[in-house]
Protein backbone atom coordinates (compact mmCIF):
# COMPACT_ATOMS: atom_id res chain seq x y z
CA UNK A 1 0.00 0.00 0.00
CA UNK A 2 3.07 2.23 0.89
CA UNK A 3 4.60 1.88 -2.35
CA UNK A 4 1.63 2.23 -4.34
CA UNK A 5 0.77 5.96 -2.47
CA UNK A 6 4.52 6.77 -2.54
CA UNK A 7 4.68 6.25 -6.45
CA UNK A 8 1.28 8.38 -6.98
CA UNK A 9 2.78 10.80 -4.63
CA UNK A 10 6.09 11.36 -6.92
CA UNK A 11 3.84 11.85 -9.69
CA UNK A 12 1.33 14.20 -8.10
CA UNK A 13 4.48 15.97 -7.30
CA UNK A 14 5.62 16.42 -10.74
CA UNK A 15 1.92 18.10 -11.85
CA UNK A 16 1.39 20.75 -8.89
CA UNK A 17 -3.14 21.56 -9.17
CA UNK A 18 -4.42 24.07 -6.82
CA UNK A 19 -7.09 22.32 -5.60
CA UNK A 20 -7.63 23.70 -2.57
CA UNK A 21 -6.63 27.04 -3.71
CA UNK A 22 -9.75 27.17 -6.24
CA UNK A 23 -12.22 27.22 -3.63
CA UNK A 24 -11.31 30.85 -2.82
CA UNK A 25 -13.78 32.78 -4.21
CA UNK A 26 -13.39 36.54 -3.85
CA UNK A 27 -16.24 38.76 -4.89
CA UNK A 28 -16.87 38.91 -7.98
CA UNK A 29 -16.52 42.91 -8.70
CA UNK A 30 -14.54 44.70 -11.51
CA UNK A 31 -10.71 44.25 -11.14
CA UNK A 32 -10.93 40.43 -10.06
CA UNK A 33 -10.22 39.29 -12.98
CA UNK A 34 -6.69 41.30 -12.58
CA UNK A 35 -6.43 40.24 -9.16
CA UNK A 36 -6.16 36.57 -9.89
CA UNK A 37 -4.33 37.13 -12.92
CA UNK A 38 -1.44 38.81 -10.87
CA UNK A 39 -1.73 38.19 -7.20
CA UNK A 40 -1.45 34.39 -7.46
CA UNK A 41 1.82 34.49 -8.87
CA UNK A 42 3.55 34.44 -5.63
CA UNK A 43 0.43 33.60 -2.96
CA UNK A 44 -3.62 32.17 -2.45
CA UNK A 45 -6.00 34.65 -2.62
CA UNK A 46 -6.79 33.81 0.87
CA UNK A 47 -4.38 36.73 2.18
CA UNK A 48 -7.04 39.01 0.94
CA UNK A 49 -9.83 37.73 2.78
CA UNK A 50 -7.80 37.09 6.29
CA UNK A 51 -6.67 40.91 6.12
CA UNK A 52 -10.14 42.21 5.83
CA UNK A 53 -12.48 44.34 6.01
CA UNK A 54 -9.88 46.42 8.35
CA UNK A 55 -7.21 48.09 5.95
CA UNK A 56 -8.75 51.54 4.65
CA UNK A 57 -8.09 53.22 1.26
CA UNK A 58 -4.47 54.34 1.49
CA UNK A 59 -3.35 50.82 3.83
CA UNK A 60 -4.44 48.98 1.08
CA UNK A 61 -2.75 51.02 -1.56
CA UNK A 62 0.46 50.34 0.50
CA UNK A 63 0.17 46.72 0.00
CA UNK A 64 -0.13 47.18 -3.44
CA UNK A 65 2.82 49.20 -3.57
CA UNK A 66 5.00 46.71 -1.03
CA UNK A 67 4.23 43.63 -3.68
CA UNK A 68 5.62 45.87 -6.28
CA UNK A 69 8.53 47.35 -4.66
CA UNK A 70 9.41 45.41 -1.84
CA UNK A 71 9.05 41.85 -3.38
CA UNK A 72 9.26 42.84 -7.40
CA UNK A 73 6.35 41.86 -8.36
CA UNK A 74 5.62 42.30 -12.06
CA UNK A 75 2.69 44.55 -11.99
CA UNK A 76 2.30 47.35 -14.49
CA UNK A 77 0.97 50.52 -13.53
CA UNK A 78 -2.66 50.23 -15.04
CA UNK A 79 -3.16 46.50 -13.40
CA UNK A 80 -1.74 47.78 -10.12
CA UNK A 81 -5.09 51.19 -9.94
CA UNK A 82 -7.55 48.63 -11.26
CA UNK A 83 -6.36 45.57 -7.73
CA UNK A 84 -5.86 48.48 -5.50
CA UNK A 85 -9.64 49.71 -6.70
CA UNK A 86 -10.81 46.56 -6.62
CA UNK A 87 -9.61 45.51 -3.07
CA UNK A 88 -10.51 49.28 -1.51
CA UNK A 89 -14.04 48.76 -2.68
CA UNK A 90 -14.55 44.80 -1.94
CA UNK A 91 -12.41 44.21 1.49
CA UNK A 92 -11.84 47.66 2.76
CA UNK A 93 -12.45 49.10 6.14
CA UNK B 1 7.39 21.47 -3.46
CA UNK B 2 4.79 19.37 -1.67
CA UNK B 3 1.13 20.34 -0.61
CA UNK B 4 -1.80 19.01 -0.05
CA UNK B 5 -3.43 20.89 -2.97
CA UNK B 6 -1.36 19.09 -5.21
CA UNK B 7 -1.35 15.97 -4.01
CA UNK B 8 -5.41 15.96 -3.72
CA UNK B 9 -5.39 17.44 -7.29
CA UNK B 10 -3.70 14.54 -9.03
CA UNK B 11 -4.48 11.46 -7.16
CA UNK B 12 -6.41 11.78 -4.47
CA UNK B 13 -3.95 10.44 -1.85
CA UNK B 14 -2.96 12.52 1.47
CA UNK B 15 -1.07 12.17 4.39
CA UNK B 16 -3.23 11.72 7.61
CA UNK B 17 -1.42 11.35 10.96
CA UNK B 18 1.73 8.64 10.91
CA UNK B 19 0.67 6.47 7.51
CA UNK B 20 -0.71 6.96 4.37
CA UNK B 21 -4.56 7.39 3.06
CA UNK B 22 -6.68 6.80 0.05
CA UNK B 23 -9.29 9.62 0.16
CA UNK B 24 -12.04 11.17 -1.72
CA UNK B 25 -11.00 14.31 -2.88
CA UNK B 26 -14.81 15.12 -2.26
CA UNK B 27 -15.02 14.32 1.43
CA UNK B 28 -11.47 15.63 2.13
CA UNK B 29 -12.37 19.39 2.03
CA UNK B 30 -11.37 21.55 4.73
CA UNK B 31 -13.40 21.71 7.64
CA UNK B 32 -14.42 24.85 9.08
CA UNK B 33 -13.31 25.70 12.79
CA UNK B 34 -14.66 28.87 15.14
CA UNK B 35 -12.15 31.16 15.92
CA UNK B 36 -11.67 33.80 18.82
CA UNK B 37 -14.16 36.28 18.00
CA UNK B 38 -11.13 38.90 18.35
CA UNK B 39 -9.85 37.76 14.80
CA UNK B 40 -10.78 39.72 11.59
CA UNK B 41 -13.80 38.90 10.13
CA UNK B 42 -12.29 37.81 7.21
CA UNK B 43 -9.81 35.64 8.98
CA UNK B 44 -13.22 33.60 10.77
CA UNK B 45 -14.89 33.11 7.77
CA UNK B 46 -11.66 31.96 5.82
CA UNK B 47 -9.51 30.39 7.80
CA UNK B 48 -10.65 26.33 7.99
CA UNK B 49 -8.97 23.17 9.36
CA UNK B 50 -6.63 21.34 6.82
CA UNK B 51 -4.00 19.01 6.99
CA UNK B 52 -0.61 19.29 4.88
CA UNK B 53 1.27 15.98 3.92
CA UNK B 54 2.69 14.72 7.26
CA UNK B 55 0.26 17.04 9.62
CA UNK B 56 -2.43 16.69 11.53
CA UNK B 57 -5.60 19.21 10.58
CA UNK B 58 -4.17 23.04 11.39
CA UNK B 59 -5.40 26.09 11.01
CA UNK B 60 -4.93 26.89 7.82
CA UNK B 61 -4.35 30.89 7.20
CA UNK B 62 -2.95 30.44 3.57
CA UNK B 63 -2.19 27.41 1.43
CA UNK B 64 0.44 29.57 -0.52
CA UNK B 65 3.08 29.78 1.17
CA UNK B 66 1.72 27.65 3.37
CA UNK B 67 0.81 28.87 6.87
CA UNK B 68 -0.71 26.66 9.32
CA UNK B 69 -1.48 27.88 13.23
CA UNK B 70 -1.63 24.94 15.80
CA UNK B 71 -4.89 24.34 17.54
CA UNK B 72 -5.02 25.49 21.22
CA UNK B 73 -5.52 21.73 22.20
CA UNK B 74 -1.98 20.97 21.19
CA UNK B 75 -0.13 23.46 22.98
CA UNK B 76 -1.41 22.66 26.64
CA UNK B 77 2.02 20.34 27.32
CA UNK B 78 5.42 20.75 27.34
CA UNK B 79 6.27 19.36 24.22
CA UNK B 80 4.27 19.73 21.08
CA UNK B 81 4.07 16.85 18.56
CA UNK B 82 6.03 17.12 15.42
CA UNK B 83 2.54 16.20 13.37
CA UNK B 84 0.52 19.35 14.86
CA UNK B 85 3.57 22.06 15.23
CA UNK B 86 3.03 25.18 13.09
CA UNK B 87 3.99 26.25 9.74
CA UNK B 88 5.39 29.45 8.50
CA UNK B 89 6.71 30.26 4.92
CA UNK B 90 7.47 33.42 3.70
CA UNK B 91 7.69 32.38 -0.08
CA UNK B 92 6.06 30.18 -2.64
CA UNK B 93 8.81 27.96 -3.88
CA UNK B 94 9.54 25.59 -1.53
CA UNK B 95 11.79 22.33 -2.36
CA UNK B 96 11.62 19.03 -1.34
CA UNK B 97 14.91 18.53 -0.13
CA UNK B 98 16.69 15.04 -0.98
CA UNK B 99 18.82 14.66 2.74
CA UNK B 100 21.62 12.42 0.40
CA UNK B 101 22.17 15.33 -1.90
CA UNK B 102 21.60 17.59 0.47
CA UNK B 103 25.01 20.52 0.89
CA UNK B 104 25.40 23.05 3.40
CA UNK B 105 27.89 25.22 2.51
CA UNK B 106 30.24 27.40 5.32
CA UNK B 107 32.44 30.28 4.83
CA UNK B 108 32.20 34.10 3.41
CA UNK B 109 34.10 36.91 4.14
CA UNK B 110 33.99 36.54 7.42
CA UNK B 111 35.67 32.77 7.52
CA UNK B 112 38.87 31.91 7.34
CA UNK B 113 38.36 28.82 4.72
CA UNK B 114 35.34 27.52 2.96
CA UNK B 115 33.31 23.90 3.86
CA UNK B 116 30.55 21.85 1.99
CA UNK B 117 29.31 19.74 4.75
CA UNK B 118 26.96 16.70 3.96
CA UNK B 119 24.19 15.65 6.34
CA UNK B 120 26.15 12.86 7.36
CA UNK B 121 28.89 15.35 8.31
CA UNK B 122 26.92 17.56 10.21
CA UNK B 123 25.85 14.41 12.50
CA UNK B 124 29.18 13.64 12.65
CA UNK B 125 30.13 16.82 14.85
CA UNK B 126 29.06 16.15 18.67
CA UNK B 127 25.31 16.27 18.83
CA UNK B 128 23.49 18.60 21.54
CA UNK B 129 19.96 18.98 22.47
CA UNK B 130 17.92 21.52 23.55
CA UNK B 131 14.54 21.67 24.77
CA UNK B 132 13.07 25.27 23.37
CA UNK B 133 10.22 27.09 21.43
CA UNK B 134 10.11 27.95 17.97
CA UNK B 135 7.46 30.68 17.61
CA UNK B 136 6.51 33.20 15.25
CA UNK B 137 7.39 36.82 15.81
CA UNK B 138 4.03 37.72 14.99
CA UNK B 139 2.22 34.76 17.04
CA UNK B 140 -1.38 36.89 17.64
CA UNK B 141 -1.00 39.49 15.24
CA UNK B 142 -4.44 38.46 14.47
CA UNK B 143 -5.53 39.63 17.89
CA UNK B 144 -4.08 43.27 17.34
CA UNK B 145 -6.71 45.80 17.93
CA UNK B 146 -6.87 47.95 15.43
CA UNK B 147 -5.59 44.91 13.31
CA UNK B 148 -2.80 45.27 11.62
CA UNK B 149 -1.42 43.72 7.69
CA UNK B 150 0.07 39.95 7.90
CA UNK B 151 -0.60 36.67 8.92
CA UNK B 152 -3.54 36.96 11.01
CA UNK B 153 -2.14 34.42 13.55
CA UNK B 154 -3.90 33.34 16.42
CA UNK B 155 -2.25 32.30 19.53
CA UNK B 156 -0.61 28.97 17.85
CA UNK B 157 1.98 30.22 15.92
CA UNK B 158 4.59 28.10 18.28
CA UNK B 159 5.68 25.16 19.48
CA UNK B 160 8.20 23.89 22.01
CA UNK B 161 10.31 20.56 20.54
CA UNK B 162 13.46 19.00 21.65
CA UNK B 163 15.54 20.13 18.57
CA UNK B 164 19.14 17.85 18.15
CA UNK B 165 21.77 19.18 16.06
CA UNK B 166 25.05 20.22 16.01
CA UNK B 167 26.23 23.60 17.86
CA UNK B 168 26.81 26.37 15.54
CA UNK B 169 29.68 27.03 16.78
CA UNK B 170 31.20 24.03 16.26
CA UNK B 171 30.23 24.18 12.72
CA UNK B 172 32.02 27.53 12.33
CA UNK B 173 35.35 26.10 13.69
CA UNK B 174 35.16 23.92 10.90
CA UNK B 175 35.84 27.10 9.02
CA UNK B 176 37.18 29.54 11.34
CA UNK B 177 36.01 32.45 12.42
CA UNK B 178 37.41 35.57 11.73
CA UNK B 179 38.00 38.18 15.13
CA UNK B 180 35.95 41.10 13.35
CA UNK B 181 32.86 38.97 11.97
CA UNK B 182 29.99 40.66 13.65
CA UNK B 183 27.12 38.34 12.02
CA UNK B 184 26.52 35.11 10.55
CA UNK B 185 24.02 35.18 7.70
CA UNK B 186 21.62 32.28 7.22
CA UNK B 187 20.19 31.47 3.33
CA UNK B 188 17.72 28.24 3.28
CA UNK B 189 16.40 26.42 0.47
CA UNK B 190 12.84 28.42 -0.45
CA UNK B 191 12.74 31.10 -2.80
CA UNK B 192 10.23 33.36 -4.16
CA UNK B 193 7.97 32.76 -7.03
CA UNK B 194 9.51 35.29 -8.85
CA UNK B 195 12.66 35.96 -9.67
CA UNK B 196 12.89 39.67 -7.86
CA UNK B 197 11.03 38.48 -4.69
CA UNK B 198 13.98 39.33 -2.05
CA UNK B 199 15.32 35.96 -0.97
CA UNK B 200 14.32 34.59 2.65
CA UNK B 201 17.78 35.39 4.15
CA UNK B 202 18.51 35.88 7.66
CA UNK B 203 21.58 37.23 9.97
CA UNK B 204 21.80 37.19 13.75
CA UNK B 205 25.10 38.76 16.11
CA UNK B 206 28.14 36.40 16.55
CA UNK B 207 27.60 36.09 20.40
CA UNK B 208 23.91 34.64 19.98
CA UNK B 209 25.51 32.32 17.26
CA UNK B 210 28.39 30.95 19.31
CA UNK B 211 25.95 30.52 22.25
CA UNK B 212 26.19 26.87 23.38
CA UNK B 213 22.29 26.40 22.96
CA UNK B 214 22.59 27.80 19.11
CA UNK B 215 22.10 24.81 17.06
CA UNK B 216 22.09 23.34 13.65
CA UNK B 217 19.72 20.82 14.43
CA UNK B 218 18.74 18.00 12.44
CA UNK B 219 16.00 16.37 14.73
CA UNK B 220 12.53 17.35 16.36
CA UNK B 221 11.64 15.10 19.35
CA UNK B 222 13.61 12.32 18.31
CA UNK B 223 12.45 12.35 14.66
CA UNK B 224 13.89 13.82 11.63
CA UNK B 225 12.44 17.05 11.09
CA UNK B 226 9.45 17.28 9.01
CA UNK B 227 9.34 18.84 5.58
CA UNK B 228 7.14 21.55 6.13
CA UNK B 229 9.52 22.31 9.52
CA UNK B 230 12.67 22.42 7.55
CA UNK B 231 14.05 18.97 6.38
CA UNK B 232 17.00 17.96 6.80
CA UNK B 233 18.16 21.10 9.13
CA UNK B 234 17.46 24.28 10.16
CA UNK B 235 18.96 26.65 12.77
CA UNK B 236 17.83 26.77 16.19
CA UNK B 237 18.62 29.70 17.86
CA UNK B 238 16.58 29.63 22.05
CA UNK B 239 14.80 32.26 23.26
CA UNK B 240 14.60 34.16 20.08
CA UNK B 241 11.72 34.49 17.79
CA UNK B 242 11.38 32.17 14.98
CA UNK B 243 12.56 34.15 11.80
CA UNK B 244 15.96 33.24 12.74
CA UNK B 245 15.34 29.71 12.56
CA UNK B 246 16.29 29.00 8.95
CA UNK B 247 14.30 26.54 7.60
CA UNK B 248 16.04 23.73 4.84
CA UNK B 249 19.21 25.98 5.61
CA UNK B 250 21.93 25.65 2.54
CA UNK B 251 24.33 28.31 3.79
CA UNK B 252 25.64 29.87 6.72
CA UNK B 253 28.18 32.98 6.41
CA UNK B 254 30.13 34.74 8.62
CA UNK B 255 30.39 38.31 7.29
CA UNK B 256 31.89 41.70 8.33
CA UNK B 257 29.76 43.67 8.05
CA UNK B 258 25.68 43.86 8.48
CA UNK B 259 23.56 42.52 6.42
CA UNK B 260 21.45 44.51 4.35
CA UNK B 261 19.04 42.48 2.94
CA UNK B 262 15.12 43.13 3.21
CA UNK B 263 14.37 40.12 5.15
CA UNK B 264 16.75 41.56 7.58
CA UNK B 265 16.63 45.77 6.99
CA UNK B 266 12.62 46.22 6.46
CA UNK B 267 10.78 43.13 7.94
CA UNK B 268 10.82 41.98 11.60
CA UNK B 269 11.81 45.21 13.25
CA UNK B 270 10.22 46.58 16.57
CA UNK B 271 10.56 50.30 17.21
CA UNK B 272 13.64 50.87 19.73
CA UNK B 273 12.71 51.09 23.63
CA UNK B 274 9.29 50.08 23.46
CA UNK B 275 9.76 46.83 24.58
CA UNK B 276 11.41 45.36 27.84
CA UNK B 277 13.91 43.21 26.32
CA UNK B 278 17.60 42.63 27.20
CA UNK B 279 19.35 40.92 23.97
CA UNK B 280 20.46 43.76 21.63
CA UNK B 281 21.58 43.24 17.89
CA UNK B 282 23.21 46.42 18.08
CA UNK B 283 24.94 46.27 14.49
CA UNK B 284 21.73 46.03 12.94
CA UNK B 285 19.93 48.77 14.97
CA UNK B 286 18.95 52.18 13.52
CA UNK B 287 18.28 55.19 15.63
CA UNK B 288 14.43 54.03 15.04
CA UNK B 289 14.09 50.68 15.11
CA UNK B 290 15.73 47.29 15.85
CA UNK B 291 15.60 43.76 14.60
CA UNK B 292 13.47 41.78 16.97
CA UNK B 293 15.36 39.12 19.47
CA UNK B 294 13.91 37.38 22.22
CA UNK B 295 10.84 36.14 22.84
CA UNK B 296 8.89 38.63 25.58
CA UNK B 297 7.62 36.38 28.53
CA UNK B 298 4.01 34.84 27.79
CA UNK B 299 1.35 32.46 28.99
CA UNK B 300 -1.59 30.67 27.05
CA UNK B 301 -4.29 29.06 28.94
CA UNK B 302 -5.24 25.88 26.91
CA UNK B 303 -7.65 24.20 29.44
CA UNK B 304 -10.60 25.87 28.34
CA UNK B 305 -12.09 27.52 25.25
CA UNK B 306 -13.17 30.94 25.59
CA UNK B 307 -16.66 30.89 26.98
CA UNK B 308 -15.97 27.07 28.39
CA UNK B 309 -19.89 26.53 29.82
CA UNK B 310 -19.11 25.12 33.45
CA UNK B 311 -20.98 24.68 36.40
CA UNK B 312 -21.99 27.30 38.61
CA UNK B 313 -20.66 26.28 42.19
CA UNK B 314 -17.99 23.72 41.10
CA UNK B 315 -14.05 23.93 40.88
CA UNK B 316 -12.72 23.38 37.82
CA UNK B 317 -8.68 23.16 37.03
CA UNK B 318 -7.44 25.96 34.48
CA UNK B 319 -4.10 25.61 33.41
CA UNK B 320 -1.94 25.93 30.48
CA UNK B 321 1.94 27.21 29.62
CA UNK B 322 4.30 29.79 29.87
CA UNK B 323 7.29 31.04 28.37
CA UNK B 324 9.68 33.40 27.32
CA UNK B 325 13.38 34.28 25.79
CA UNK B 326 15.03 32.17 27.56
CA UNK B 327 15.52 33.35 31.12
CA UNK B 328 13.17 31.04 32.77
CA UNK B 329 9.85 30.92 34.16
CA UNK B 330 9.27 32.11 37.83
CA UNK B 331 5.49 32.10 38.42
CA UNK B 332 2.19 32.26 36.86
CA UNK B 333 -0.13 34.43 38.80
CA UNK B 334 -3.62 33.47 37.77
CA UNK B 335 -6.99 36.08 38.53
CA UNK B 336 -10.52 34.23 38.90
CA UNK B 337 -12.35 37.32 39.30
CA UNK B 338 -11.13 39.08 35.82
CA UNK B 339 -8.05 40.98 37.53
CA UNK B 340 -9.06 42.19 41.05
CA UNK B 341 -7.38 39.17 43.26
CA UNK B 342 -4.82 37.48 42.26
CA UNK B 343 -3.21 33.65 43.44
CA UNK B 344 -0.02 31.45 42.35
CA UNK B 345 -0.31 29.06 39.95
CA UNK B 346 1.26 25.51 40.62
CA UNK B 347 4.09 25.33 38.09
CA UNK B 348 4.94 21.31 35.88
CA UNK B 349 7.45 19.59 34.51
CA UNK B 350 10.54 21.97 33.63
CA UNK B 351 12.00 21.33 30.49
CA UNK B 352 14.61 23.89 30.89
CA UNK B 353 14.73 27.32 30.46
CA UNK B 354 13.77 27.93 27.00
CA UNK B 355 10.44 25.62 27.32
CA UNK B 356 7.21 25.65 27.72
CA UNK B 357 6.51 25.44 31.34
CA UNK B 358 2.86 23.97 32.17
CA UNK B 359 1.02 25.29 35.35
CA UNK B 360 -2.23 25.11 36.49
CA UNK B 361 -4.55 26.39 38.76
CA UNK B 362 -8.08 25.32 40.66
CA UNK B 363 -10.51 28.12 40.11
CA UNK B 364 -13.65 28.02 42.39
CA UNK B 365 -16.39 28.75 39.97
CA UNK B 366 -18.91 31.57 41.10
CA UNK B 367 -22.10 32.14 39.02
CA UNK B 368 -24.05 31.35 37.73
CA UNK B 369 -22.80 34.03 35.01
CA UNK B 370 -19.55 34.80 33.13
CA UNK B 371 -16.29 34.71 35.11
CA UNK B 372 -13.49 35.99 33.89
CA UNK B 373 -10.19 34.14 33.87
CA UNK B 374 -6.60 36.23 33.75
CA UNK B 375 -2.92 34.53 33.57
CA UNK B 376 -0.17 36.22 33.98
CA UNK B 377 3.29 35.13 33.97
CA UNK B 378 6.63 36.10 35.35
CA UNK B 379 10.53 35.50 34.08
CA UNK B 380 13.09 35.34 36.43
CA UNK B 381 14.76 38.16 36.02
CA UNK B 382 11.02 39.75 36.91
CA UNK B 383 9.34 40.52 33.63
CA UNK B 384 5.59 40.40 33.37
CA UNK B 385 3.49 39.91 30.66
CA UNK B 386 1.55 43.62 29.68
CA UNK B 387 -1.36 44.26 30.81
CA UNK B 388 -1.65 47.12 28.32
CA UNK B 389 -1.08 46.01 25.05
CA UNK B 390 2.31 47.52 23.10
CA UNK B 391 1.02 48.87 19.70
CA UNK B 392 3.90 48.42 16.90
CA UNK B 393 3.54 48.65 13.06
CA UNK B 394 4.13 44.81 12.13
CA UNK B 395 1.96 43.08 15.37
CA UNK B 396 5.16 41.30 16.87
CA UNK B 397 5.61 40.54 20.19
CA UNK B 398 1.68 40.23 21.52
CA UNK B 399 2.24 39.14 25.14
CA UNK B 400 -1.19 40.79 26.66
CA UNK B 401 -2.25 38.65 30.12
CA UNK B 402 -3.71 36.03 29.05
CA UNK B 403 -7.77 35.90 29.34
CA UNK B 404 -11.00 33.77 29.15
CA UNK B 405 -14.11 33.43 30.18
CA UNK B 406 -16.17 30.58 31.71
CA UNK B 407 -19.82 30.75 31.51
CA UNK B 408 -21.34 29.16 34.52
CA UNK B 409 -24.85 27.78 34.65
Amino acid sequence: MRSIAVAIFAVALAAPSAADEQQIHLKKAPGLDKVEANCTACHSLDYVLTNSPFLNATQWDGEVTKMINAFGAPIDAADAKVIGDYLKANYGR
Amino acid sequence: MITRRTVLGAAGVTLAGAGWRIVNPATAEAANIELSPALSAGTRAAAVLDALPGKKPLIKLSYRPPNYETPIEHLGTAITPNDAFFVRYHLADIPEVDGKTWKLSVGGEGADRAAELTLDDLKAIPAFEVTAVCQCSGNRRGLFQPHVAGVQWGPGAMGCARWKGARLKDVLDKVGLKKDAIEIVFDGADRGAVDKTPDFVKSIPVWKAVEETTLVAYEMNGEPLPHFNGFPARIIVPGWTATYWMKHVTSIRPALKSFDGFWMKSAYRIPLGKFPVVARFVSQETSANTPITEMVVNSLITSHADGAAVKAGSKVTVGGIAWDGGYGIRSVEVSSDGGKTWSTASLGEDLGRFAFRPWRFEVAVTGPGRQVIVARATNQIGQTQTSELIQNPAGYHHNLDSSISLMAS
